[in-house]
């Protein structure tokens, strides 16, 4: 059965339809790969009662001919989508053991067209990392390794998800991304992973971190199985003011494999001092694929993307120090006692929240207070819009731009735990295109001296995941990326 | 004329502004689906969005935004096109989210005025400053557990109105008078109840005082002021203990003082120095708030008729004094009573009953005009019959008695009572010959000199024909028969 496993999605869905195998087969091979992959720690809460009873139902309705766009297809949740009657923590202590009443509106679609759930994925503590180092149940492990064999972070904060994903253990995921928490995991596991543009895909149900950027989106093995996955989510929600009320066109259709009207766009600003050569080669080799296949390479600047990671750390501390003020122990989640409310409210907070969230909570409400607004967040809004309005002349010049997806590949657990702000540095890459709302994907495409997975990203601009998927489409089959997760290869040996 | 307070070293002027919070009426909450209703089981109207769960979004009412673009243009304020939400942060139990949205820098309504009628017959104009809206809190219920607090969310994100004043407003009355001139617009309008007793009115106080002339002093906040009472006495008890510190050299110190109705006093709840840094910023769960002018203009067309207008119309057209004009005008159904009673009759005869007697029996019986038993048309009635001289003034106040027990139309009382006016001077005169053959003696004194009898006969004949003699006929026969 582990073929089942390794499989796309695009493929088992014409696999279940030839009655090649049932959806109960499918899914059971997953639960089974799961199993055999516990040891990366990726799911905060397994499901494998309600998967198999989602696969049974989703059998009986492709018999009756009435089977969805996804239907029968495993599929691993971040924990930060609220589902319906199952625990979700954001990775947090503060949230565990509760249980929404509700579903998250991007995993109700998912599972109207059939999808089925696995589990709930672990994430850096209500997203916040790189390295999926800071949840509250633990480490996730890449299943990949360096030639040192250490165990190797998979990235943030998406990480559980995808993790699963690489390790076979799950055909797709959801997963989230505010500053680059789908693309710079999805770089390290050496899978495809997709940010839409901010209002794409509901919020609703979604945990917030920093409401203005965070955005639910894709991981998967192919660009088409993304784009495909990412059909399912999108689409206008009246429950969330920020989704945009646009057609959600057939993203799959995009991937046509023809980009010779196309000119993409070479950052220059994102060639950065101390930039590895490996990661230096790899985008040259990223530029000289689309040009091979008829794209015209540019070179464009988008001249205020230094300041992006201080933008990025003003803005999203500010809103996530307000949006986890509800976490206070009075309604749900966990409460540690006090003498009197305040210190019940310390007690709590400080007990239910790990440190990179405090940190975070402690910089948001800084550059909030009186005397420092103006200097902090009001300025931070005014580089915001310059960095938007860089990509809106880029994209003048330009239908995409290609870049590296992170500056380094996955880096041992423990790493960067010293220095928030080279943590920080992990997002450079992929925090402009969040800043700006865009959609960007990052697909693998080649190995590192060391044997471990490098993505290139593409940005497009906003509401043009179209033509993103589509030269995604053809960075993935240059690259034509098939290496393993040693982790798997040594098992399958 | 500033209204001056008296003190040890002189006068001093008392210097008001005030912020009213007024729940919108409004099916729904400002940003949920939860109902507003007052009164249901603690927690029973509270939503998902209500109770902060996580990743619950919010979005804005519509129809509490028509309701505030109402209030703007009955307040004569500017509508802004673009206002944002912002958050204004505070931990809380009462309080889910961990922030209130609010309208910071960019209220949804700007700068305006109203005017305030005063006891001496005067005018006065009090600026607003803006208007935005907010979210209600929930309530901590502290007397339910000896030693827990309970929280009720029902209340928690309703649609409030903040409205700012002015410091234009000099002393209690005017403070007073600008509270109920407020209430009175927002109850016209139909976008507030003005409950007071219910919270779905309530006002804050920013008191100051100084020598007339000067700067303005520092002030101190009152809050917690919920009725138009409170409001008075609040400003008497603060106004005389900031100017005893004064007097005593002493300063007054900026802050947040809460008003306690049962022992009439003021008490400091918080000083500047304690004063929240509330961090606002926009929320970016929710986008600026643009409104199109055609959308304002719309509204604009559906206002009713307000409050002063209508006192200058009943002036004009009905020549009301300026005094019956304003207690018709109070409420809006009191108003529409009194015109449909007034269509086609004599307004002032209508506006008399109106005050007189139907608002003294309904204020007796505490009672208001829309649950009158005597409907608008049924007291229109009444006064036909008056006019045809069906029946005399003096009888039309027992038909009305009748009216306000039974319901019943005043020309069936009539017909069955028998209480039609007698207009036939036959039978006057027979009475009025009765009234003099029996009582010869005074007829002698009124012919000898005592005018002041006359009213006796008349009274007599009156009470012979059981009050249904024409008033007008007695007098002329009882003049003739007496001369």
């Amino acid at each position: 059965m582990s073929d089942l496993t390794h499989m796309s999605i695009a493929d088992a869905l014409k696999g279940l339809e030839s009655k090649d195998f049932t959806a109960v087969e499918l899914t059971q091979a997953h639960i089974d790969a799961m199993a055999a992959t516990k040891d990366l720690n990726a799911f905060v809460t397994e499901t494998p009662e309600i998967a198999l009873k989602q696969a049974e139902e989703s059998d009986k309705r492709r018999e009756a001919g009435k089977a969805g766009a996804l239907d029968g297809i495993p599929l691993a949740i971040k924990d930060l989508f609220c589902t319906e009657g199952v625990q979700t923590t954001a990775s947090s202590h503060i949230l565990e053991g509760f249980i929404p009443q509700y579903e998250s509106t991007v995993t109700a679609k998912l599972f109207a067209d059939g999808a089925v759930m696995l589990g709930k994925t672990s994430l850096d503590e209500f997203a916040m990392g790189s390295g999926n180092t800071h949840s509250y149940f633990g480490n996730v492990i890449n299943p990949w390794k360096g030639s040192d064999a250490k165990d190797l972070v998979p990235g943030g904060s998406s990480g559980g998800s995808a993790a699963i994903v690489a390790a076979r253990g799950a055909m797709g995921a959801t997963g989230t991304d505010t500053g680059g928490s789908i693309r710079q995991p999805a770089s390290f596991c050496g899978i495809t992973g997709m940010k839409p543009t901010y209002g794409r895909c509901s919020r609703w149900g979604v945990i917030s971190f920093a409401s203005s950027l965070d955005q639910p989106g894709a991981f998967a093995r192919s660009v088409e199985d993304c784009a495909l996955l990412l059909n399912s989510m999108a689409g206008h929600d009246p429950k969330d003011s920020t989704s945009a009320q646009k057609d959600v066109p057939n993203f799959a259709a995009a991937i046509t494999g023809d980009i010779k009207d196309l000119k993409i766009g070479i950052p220059k600003e994102y060639r950065m001092d101390g930039m590895p050569e490996e990661i230096a080669k790899l985008w040259q080799q990223g530029a000289e694929w689309l040009k091979d296949s008829g794209a015209e390479i540019v070179d464009v600047s988008l001249p205020h993307t230094k300041y992006a990671l201080a933008t990025y750390y003003i803005i999203a501390p500010a809103e996530a120090s307000s949006n986890l003020a509800r976490y206070d122990g009075v309604r749900y989640g966990q409460r540690v006692e006090g003498e009197d409310l305040r210190e019940m409210y310390e007690n709590t907070r400080s007990q239910g929240f790990g440190d990179e969230v405090k940190r975070r909570i402690m910089i948001g409400t800084y550059v909030l207070s009186a005397g420092y607004y103006d200097a902090y967040y009001i300025k931070a809004q005014k580089v915001r819009r310059l960095i938007s309005e860089d990509f809106t002349k880029a994209f003048e010049q330009c239908d995409a731009l290609l870049t590296p997806t992170a500056p380094s590949a996955a880096f041992a657990i423990g790493e960067n735990e010293d220095d928030p702000i080279k943590m920080y540095l992990n997002d450079v890459f992929t925090v402009p295109a969040s800043i700006a709302g865009l959609p960007g994907i990052s697909v693998p495409a080649g190995l590192d001296s060391n044997g471990l997975p490098l993505g290139l990203q593409v940005i497009t601009k906003a509401w043009d995941e179209e033509t993103a998927f589509r030269v995604g489409g053809v960075i993935e089959e240059k690259a034509s990326f098939t290496a393993l997760p040693q982790t798997l290869s040594q098992k399958a040996a | 004329m500033a209204q001056l307070t008296k003190g040890e070293t002189g006068e001093w002027e008392t210097v008001i502004g005030m912020e009213v919070h007024a729940q919108v009426i409004a099916e729904s909450k400002l940003f949920s689906g939860a109902s507003t209703k007052f009164g249901a089981d603690p927690n029973s109207q509270v939503s998902l969005v209500d109770a902060a769960m996580p990743g619950m979004l919010p979005v804005l009412n519509k129809y509490v935004v028509e309701q505030a673009i109402k209030t703007g243009l009955g307040i004569n304020s500017k509508i802004n096109r673009t206002s944002v939400f912002a958050r204004k942060n505070y931990f809380y139990p009462d309080l889910p989210q961990g922030y209130q949205i609010s309208q910071f820098d960019q209220p949804i309504v700007g700068e305006g005025k109203i005017e305030i009628d005063l006891k001496d017959g005067s005018v006065k104009e009090i600026g607003i400053t803006r208007m935005h809206l907010e979210q209600d809190a929930g309530k901590s219920l502290h007397d339910q557990h000896p030693t827990k607090s309970y929280v009720d969310l029902n209340r928690s994100g309703c649609a409030l109105m903040e409205i700012v004043s002015e410091p234009d407003i000099r002393g209690p009355e005017e403070a007073a008078a600008y509270i109920s001139k407020l209430r009175m617009i927002l109850r016209y309008l139909g976008t507030c109840d003005g409950n007071m007793d219910e919270g779905s009115m309530r006002a804050d106080v920013n008191i100051s005082v100084r020598k007339p002339g000067d700067e303005l002093g520092t002030r101190a906040e009152i809050k917690n002021v919920n009725s138009v009472k409170a409001v008075q006495q609040s400003i008497d008890f603060e106004v005389a203990r900031q100017i005893e510190i004064l007097e005593d050299g002493g300063e007054i110190k900026q802050e947040t003082r809460l008003w306690d109705p049962d022992k009439n006093e003021t008490r400091s709840m918080r000083s500047k120095e304690e004063a929240h840094d509330y961090r606002y910023f926009p929320d970016p769960d929710l986008l600026p708030l643009e409104l199109a002018q055609e959308q304002i203009d719309a509204i604009k067309k559906t206002l009713p008729e307000l409050p002063d207008e209508k006192k200058h119309r009943f002036i004009d057209e009905f020549g009301l004094s300026a005094y019956d004009a304003s207690v018709l005008i109070a409420e809006r159904p009191r108003a529409d009573y009194f015109e449909e009673v007034a269509k086609d009759r004599d307004a002032k005869l209508a506006a008399n009953w109106v005050i007189n007697e139907l608002l003294g029996i309904l204020n007796k019986n505490e009672q208001d005009i829309t649950d009158s038993p005597i409907k608008a048309e049924q007291l229109g009635g009444l006064i036909d019959l008056i006019a045809d001289n069906t029946i005399s003034g003096k009888i039309a106040k027992d038909v009305f008695a009748e009216m306000y027990k039974t319901g019943n139309d005043a020309a069936a009382i009539v017909e069955e009572k028998g209480l039609k006016q007698v207009t036939d001077t036959g039978a006057i005169e027979a009475i009025v010959d009765e009234v003099i053959s029996e009582n010869p003696d005074n007829v002698e004194a009124y012919k000898g000199g005592k005018d002041k009898l006359f009213g006796f006969f008349v009274g007599q004949v009156m009470k012979k024909s059981q009050g249904k003699a024409n008033p007008a006929a007695v007098n002329e026969l009882l003049k003739k028969k007496l001369s």
